[in-house]
């Protein structure tokens, strides 16, 4: 039974759109008829602070929060964040990241310093990343807002849920007026995916 | 109907199905959203910020006696301030039924302590309910109101951080609308003078007996029979995360947590070869079971400091010996830099601490998004006890070690509301030399932005009277009281340098909102003209997380300054600190100490 579950861990910094990720990606699952848990740990949040969303569906779940060395996909919206959370990271599990740089303020202080690539760091570790410059496409696509659900659309294809339901989903949990462009970001996301042969290695 | 609910919006939904007439509280993570939802979905409910939680529960106390079901949430501390309402209306014992949501945080995500509420329910002899998801978030409201009306008795409904703020499916119900019984006055059981309360306390001890009974029997003590020798006790979040790791084995799920069913204990004790209790902080079961000489372990294996997690709750059955296998992390964790909360660009609470900073006085402190202050690179904050606790910190202090600089203590708006003003009245009584410095910013920001009595808002969104906090502390004696604008750094500094030094109790107020709640206050940004910077690392030192270091290096190697102009709120201050005058609007000239 502990085997048919899906974890799936979403990261990134306060205000970059974590929980409506997280939202679309529960209302999904939910749509399809899965039991679901999903956990974060807001309060701090917004001040510029980690903010680590757990997503857990499948036929039976438990905990809302997914142990180490067990998530299957890691979405990450910041580089460096992305090499934090390996410790989450199943053996095989991916992990699909923007290559956004948010350098607090406490790494010019002097006593931190922000890696200076942590995507090849990424890489000398876990074997299957797929890094992109998605805020650069978020901004192309009309709004750099769109990072979230961009990345949302790269890992679809890992969980086998069908398009049209994904799409009833942000329909369901996007504000009215940002549907459109919002899907149009997920469909660009499914298709860079399947450009990059990470997702099949 | 189906619904993808967290356990604070589970509960606000159980709220109007259990017909809840009032709600009352004050924020505090991770409780604030309970009442939140209540005000946005479901206006049939009266509800309402109180300045504290002791008022909220005093509110709280009426509205149950006026023959209503009410509602009354605080975080885990909050108790403490209601605490003394709290105890004596167990004593009382209510009208309408009465819940009072205690949501606990271990692991202190967003608290300074993480006390264990749980023993607050046995302290007053009070039934509580605990809730291990959503689900029961939802339900556990209505059964609280039942009990509560079926026994004359508070009922606390204990939720913690994760159950508060995790989301699951939850099976919505159909609201029902309990009659209205109207105040029924009796002044023995409601007037709790020595001669009554004797009298009550024997009933509060003839209740206890029929709660014990209860206990044993209600479903809400299960056992899951999986027909396994090993059994397990527990109840909240800790329950998930024993089944995620043993999902076959015998379970004694705890939901009504005072008092315990010690009987069904003991018979499922009895009834497995081995019996563990998994429950987070406090051993609050196990001190009670081991009480009643049943020999079972529990925190040998579990600790009391944290959250419990489901990778904890598998290190402690492997050291039991439930387990052969732990699973571990499959990559080592990085150890990179931490990023810590921050004050916001453009933070008003900013030039403040750089002034008290460059005067070198002890400052003690207070609970709020300006608490941040401690943290490098401004760490300027001497004291975080609770709230309000900076007055009378300032107080002592100065008493015994005054300072030729002066002693300054630092409250925000709702804290200074919450529970300063009664500090600020002893600082004026005893002749106080300290100055107070209330960064009204006009808004609870900290827990993300509640109406308090200075906003002009109440929580269900009507105009209401704004305090006049100027007017306030003269009224309370305080005759020095000076207003200032935080972004005109040297005015700030000027204005904290006299008061400071002058005898006698002042007050100095800051008058510039948050920059992000209610609205979002974004003027034209600041830019750093490269050539100017010499890299004096000065507007680093602010903490302003819209400067950074730039790849562009001084002659001596030091890094120069860079503004993000997406983040930057054009708030000046930096521009008002940088010597070489470097940083100026963006395309305008330079705007140096207005
Ligand atoms: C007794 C108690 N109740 C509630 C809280 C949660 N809490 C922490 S700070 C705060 C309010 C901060 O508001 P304010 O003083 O206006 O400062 P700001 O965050 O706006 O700067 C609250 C409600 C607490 N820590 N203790
Ligand atoms: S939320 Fe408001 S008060 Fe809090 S740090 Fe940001 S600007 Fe300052
Ligand atoms: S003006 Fe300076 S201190 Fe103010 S927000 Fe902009 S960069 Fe930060």
């Amino acid at each position: 039974m502990k085997n048919d579950i899906k974890n799936v861990l979403i990261v990134g910094v306060g205000g970059q759109g974590v929980l409506l990720a997280s939202e679309v990606l529960s209302e999904t699952a939910m749509l399809v008829g899965l039991d679901i848990k999903k956990s974060e740990v807001h309060g701090m949040s917004q001040r510029g602070g980690v903010v680590t969303s757990h997503v857990k569906f499948g036929t039976k779940v438990y905990s809302p929060i997914i142990p180490y060395g067990q998530a299957d996909i890691i979405v990450s919206f910041e580089q460096a964040e992305a090499l934090r959370s390996i410790e989450w990271l199943k053996k095989n599990g991916l992990i699909a990241t923007s290559r956004t740089r948010l350098v607090p303020p406490i790494a010019s202080s002097g006593k931190f310093f922000y890696p200076d690539d942590p995507i090849a760091e990424l890489k000398t570790k876990v074997s299957r990343v797929i890094a992109l410059d998605a805020d650069k496409i978020a901004l192309e696509l009309g709004n750099p807002r769109l990072v979230n659900i961009l990345l949302l659309g790269v890992i679809s294809g890992e969980l086998g849920f069908d398009s049209t339901i994904w799409n009833d989903a942000i329909k369901k949990r996007v504000k009215p007026k940002f549907v459109d462009i919002n899907l149009l970001a997920f469909a660009k996301g499914q298709e860079l995916a399947k450009k990059s042969n990470t997702v099949s290695a | 109907m189906k619904n993808f609910l967290s356990g604070n919006e589970a509960v606000a939904r159980g709220a109007l199905e259990a017909g809840i007439k009032l709600a009352a509280a004050y924020p505090g993570t991770p409780s604030t959203e309970i009442l939140e939802n209540i005000a946005d979905k479901f206006p049939s409910i009266y509800s309402q910020w109180s300045p504290n939680e002791k008022v909220a529960f005093e509110v709280g106390i009426g509205a149950s006696l006026g023959g209503a079901r009410t509602l009354v949430t605080m975080k885990h501390v909050g108790l403490n301030v209601a605490a003394d309402p709290f105890m004596t209306f167990a004593y009382t014992g209510v009208g309408g039924g009465f819940v009072i949501v205690s949501a606990d945080d271990p692991e202190m995500h967003s608290s300074q302590n993480e006390q264990d509420n749980r023993f607050y329910a046995k302290f007053a002899q009070i039934p509580f309910l605990e809730p291990s998801d959503s689900q029961e978030s939802k339900d556990f409201v209505k059964l609280a109101c039942e009990i509560s009306e079926q026994f004359d008795t508070p009922v606390m409904l204990r939720m913690t951080t994760r159950i508060s703020h995790s989301k699951g499916i939850v099976l919505e119900g159909e609201p029902i609308e309990p009659p209205a019984e109207g105040f029924k006055r009796d002044m023995n059981k409601y007037v709790m003078i020595p001669s009554n309360a004797r009298k009550r306390h024997v009933v509060v001890a003839e209740r206890l007996e029929k709660l014990q009974k209860y206990s044993e029997e209600t479903e809400l003590n299960f056992v899951e029979d999986n027909g396994s020798n090993i059994g397990i006790i527990t109840g909240g979040i800790a329950y998930q995360y024993a089944k995620d790791n043993l999902p076959e084995v015998d379970y004694l799920k705890i939901g009504f947590g005072f008092p315990l069913p010690l009987n069904k204990i003991r018979k499922f004790v009895k009834s497995h070869k081995t019996t563990l209790i998994i429950e987070e902080l406090e051993p609050y079961y196990e001190e009670q079971i081991k009480a009643a000489g049943i020999n079972i372990d529990g925190k040998k294996y579990f600790s009391n400091l944290g959250e419990l997690s489901p990778y904890k709750v598998a290190l402690g059955l492997k050291e039991a010996g439930i387990i052969d296998q732990v699973t571990m992390a499959e990559f080592e964790p990085e150890q990179l830099f931490p990023r810590p909360p921050v004050l916001c660009p453009g933070c008003p609470h900013r030039a403040p601490f750089m002034a008290l900073k460059k005067l070198k006085v002890p400052v003690t402190g207070d609970i709020g998004c300006y608490t941040l202050a401690v943290l490098p690179p401004l760490n300027i904050m001497d004291t975080c006890i609770c709230m309000g606790a900076s007055i009378g910190n300032a107080i002592g202090m100065e008493k015994v070690n005054p300072d030729e600089n002066g002693t300054a203590a630092v409250i925000g708006d709702s804290t200074f509301l919450h529970s300063g003003i009664t500090g600020l009245l002893d600082a004026v009584y005893n002749k106080s030399n300290i100055t107070v410095v209330i960064l009204d910013n006009r808004i609870t920001a900290m827990t993300g932005g509640q109406h308090n009595p200075a906003t002009g808002q109440t929580l269900m969104g009507e105009k209401t009277k704004e305090v006049n906090l100027i007017e306030l502390c003269k009224a309370l004696g305080v005759e020095s009281v000076h207003e200032v604008d935080p972004y005109d750094y040297q005015a700030t500094l000027d204005v904290l340098k006299t008061e400071l030094k002058k005898p006698g109790p002042s007050v100095v107020i800051t008058n510039k909102p948050c920059v992000l709640m209610p609205k979002r206050v974004m003027d034209k940004p600041y830019e750093v003209i490269l050539d100017e910077c010499n890299g004096c690392s000065a507007c680093f030192r602010i903490g302003c997380p819209a400067i950074s270091t730039s790849k562009e290096l001084t002659k001596r190697n030091r890094p120069k300054a860079i503004i993000d102009p997406l983040l930057c709120t054009g708030c000046s201050v930096c521009a008002q600190i940088c010597k070489p005058e470097a940083i100026v609007l963006v395309s305008e000239p330079a705007v140096v100490g207005k």
